[in-house]
């Protein structure tokens, strides 16, 4: 019979289970974490392997990273004009714009929408490794997966999602200015003045910088996920979609945490 | 059997996977030079001993020593310069598909820098050549059948020509004439290199072509290690049943056994 106190036991099991996985989970990420930027920062450096990953990180996701960017400084310059349309907010739209793409939009935008991309590629090509004996095979020929593999795909997104970002600040303020101009009547001179005397070195700091805590998160999780994946296309799949999840939810959580952390200074 | 001069010796090996027992405590030496061959039905953990025995996966207890050395407990760093003594030839192959053939055999020679770039090519020329595949440096793996690919990982496995060879189901999936060549390969290879070699396969003719000793895996343990006339003469009723191919009587001999 079913007893409160059974039901509360089996309860405690497996939320003691859950706490378990997600303990061992957060352990093997933090060793992996630990272990890819100490290959990292010690040679030697396959550097045609990082142009490579380069190519693929960062020029494949310039047109996605754009139109995200240039849109989103487009509707942000649209809706703070339309929402506040009688405080005169319009003159300081430069200054609404640069601040929050900058800040904040850029930042995030692009790594949830490259990391997405990225992520989920890095997961499928070292998931399938995994589940096709590749993986062991590197390791079985004195060849070290992480060197091999992790080190060149986190360097390239270490340059290139921070490289992108400062790309989507530029396409953002653009994007807000083509409003300013078109819909709001305003000069784009009165425009550029505005977004340059609102905009300070802190303002990039901060988006620059935590875009280096994101490119670090996406790398590590998806590699992670794709070393453990396991059981076929199926375990593949599953580990993919784990990936944009997770390291969606780790951008998201981070950035407020990173925000203040920034602000500090 | 006395080890005269072992280069494995595993002692009390021990592997689960969750509550599941897979290995129950094997003991075996692999002396230098010999081929042994573990033979045994599918699932019995065949693969797993041979995985542990390059130190891909960590046993749960027990020792495994290659030419005198403690593999148990070493990190993956440490593993490195043994694993490049040791070869594993994978049940599928294992090549590298973002990669075409010659860069798969190059993989091994320039990730330890055996030789200088130029060299690569004659190197990779002559294994190809070895195995039985002249010219095919530029095609992808995908393009090639699975005895090809078999045998272009065998000629992967062999490029920095190991002390000691893991076969893992070397035959498995291939007509008859091709396990037949990969079983001349495989007693060529040995020839010319006198290396220490390990096979794991339920394939009776590889066994019969290539070992020295059998070993024959069951439930976890090893139920008989012998020569081949051994086991033929051996009155245990499994073995038997194994080896003349009869699977009914397995079935019987295994339910038998286990209340």
């Amino acid at each position: 019979m079913r007893t409160p106190s059974a039901a509360l036991e089996r309860l405690g099991l497996r939320t003691g289970e859950r706490v378990g996985r997600f303990a061992d989970e957060a352990g093997a990420l933090a060793l992996l974490a630990g272990r890819s930027v100490r290959a990292l920062a010690t040679p030697p450096w396959d550097l045609s392997a990082w142009l490579k990953q380069m190519e693929q990180v960062g020029v494949r996701s310039f047109g996605v990273a754009a139109i995200t960017t240039i849109f989103t400084g487009m509707v942000l310059a649209l809706q703070t004009a339309l929402a506040l349309p009688g405080l005169g907010v319009k003159y300081y739209i430069g200054t609404v714009v640069s601040k929050s793409t900058v800040r904040e939009l850029v930042p995030v935008l692009v790594a949830l929408i490259v990391g997405g991309r990225i992520g989920s590629g890095m997961t499928a090509e070292i998931g399938t490794m995994k589940v096709t004996e590749q993986i062991d095979a590197m390791r079985a020929m004195a060849a070290d997966p992480v060197r091999k593999l992790i080190v060149p795909k986190l360097a390239a997104t270490l340059v290139m999602l921070p490289a992108l970002t400062l790309i989507g600040d530029a396409l953002g303020i653009l994007g807000g200015l083509v409003i300013a101009v078109l819909q709001l009547q305003l000069t784009a001179t009165f425009y550029w003045n505005d977004v340059l005397s609102a905009l300070t070195l802190e303002d990039f700091a901060s988006g620059i910088g935590k875009s280096f805590f994101f490119a670090f998160f996406i790398t590590v999780v998806a590699c992670h996920n794709g070393l453990t994946a396991r059981g076929g296309a199926d375990g593949v799949g599953r580990a993919t979609t784990n990936t944009v999840v997770l390291a969606s939810i780790l951008i998201l959580v981070s950035d407020f945490f990173l925000t203040k952390f920034f602000s500090l200074f | 059997m006395p080890a005269a001069d072992p280069m494995f010796e595993i002692r009390g090996l021990k592997k689960s996977f969750g509550a599941r027992e897979i290995l129950s405590g094997l003991d075996f030496t692999v002396e230098r030079g010999e081929c042994l061959v573990i033979l045994g039905r599918s699932g019995s953990g065949k693969s797993v001993t041979l995985r542990l025995l390059i130190g891909l996966d960590p046993p749960d207890s027990g020792s495994i020593r290659f030419d005198g050395r403690e593999l148990v407990g070493l990190t993956e760093e440490e593993l490195l310069p043994i694993r490049r003594r040791i070869a594993m030839l994978f049940q599928s192959g294992a090549l590298f598909d973002s990669m075409n053939v010659f860069d798969n055999l190059a993989f091994p020679l320039r990730e330890h820098r055996v030789l200088p770039e130029g060299e690569i090519a004659a190197r990779v020329a002559e294994l190809l050549e070895l195995v039985r595949l002249p010219g095919i440096e530029t095609k992808q793996p995908a393009d090639l059948s699975g005895g090809m690919r078999k045998r272009v990982a065998l000629a992967r496995a062999l490029a920095l020509e190991p002390e000691s060879v893991l076969f893992d189901e070397p035959t498995t999936g291939l007509d008859p004439m091709t396990s037949a060549s990969i079983a001349r390969l495989i007693r060529e290879t040995r020839e010319r290199l006198k290396n220490t070699v390990v096979v794991v396969t339920h394939d009776l003719a590889l066994a019969r072509a290539v070992a020295d000793r059998i070993a024959f895996l069951d439930d976890g343990r090893f139920r008989f290690i012998g020569s081949l006339a051994e086991a033929d003469a051996s009155d245990d009723s499994l073995l038997a049943a194994f080896l003349s191919g009869s699977e009914e009587d397995t079935d019987v001999a295994h339910t038998q056994r286990r209340p």
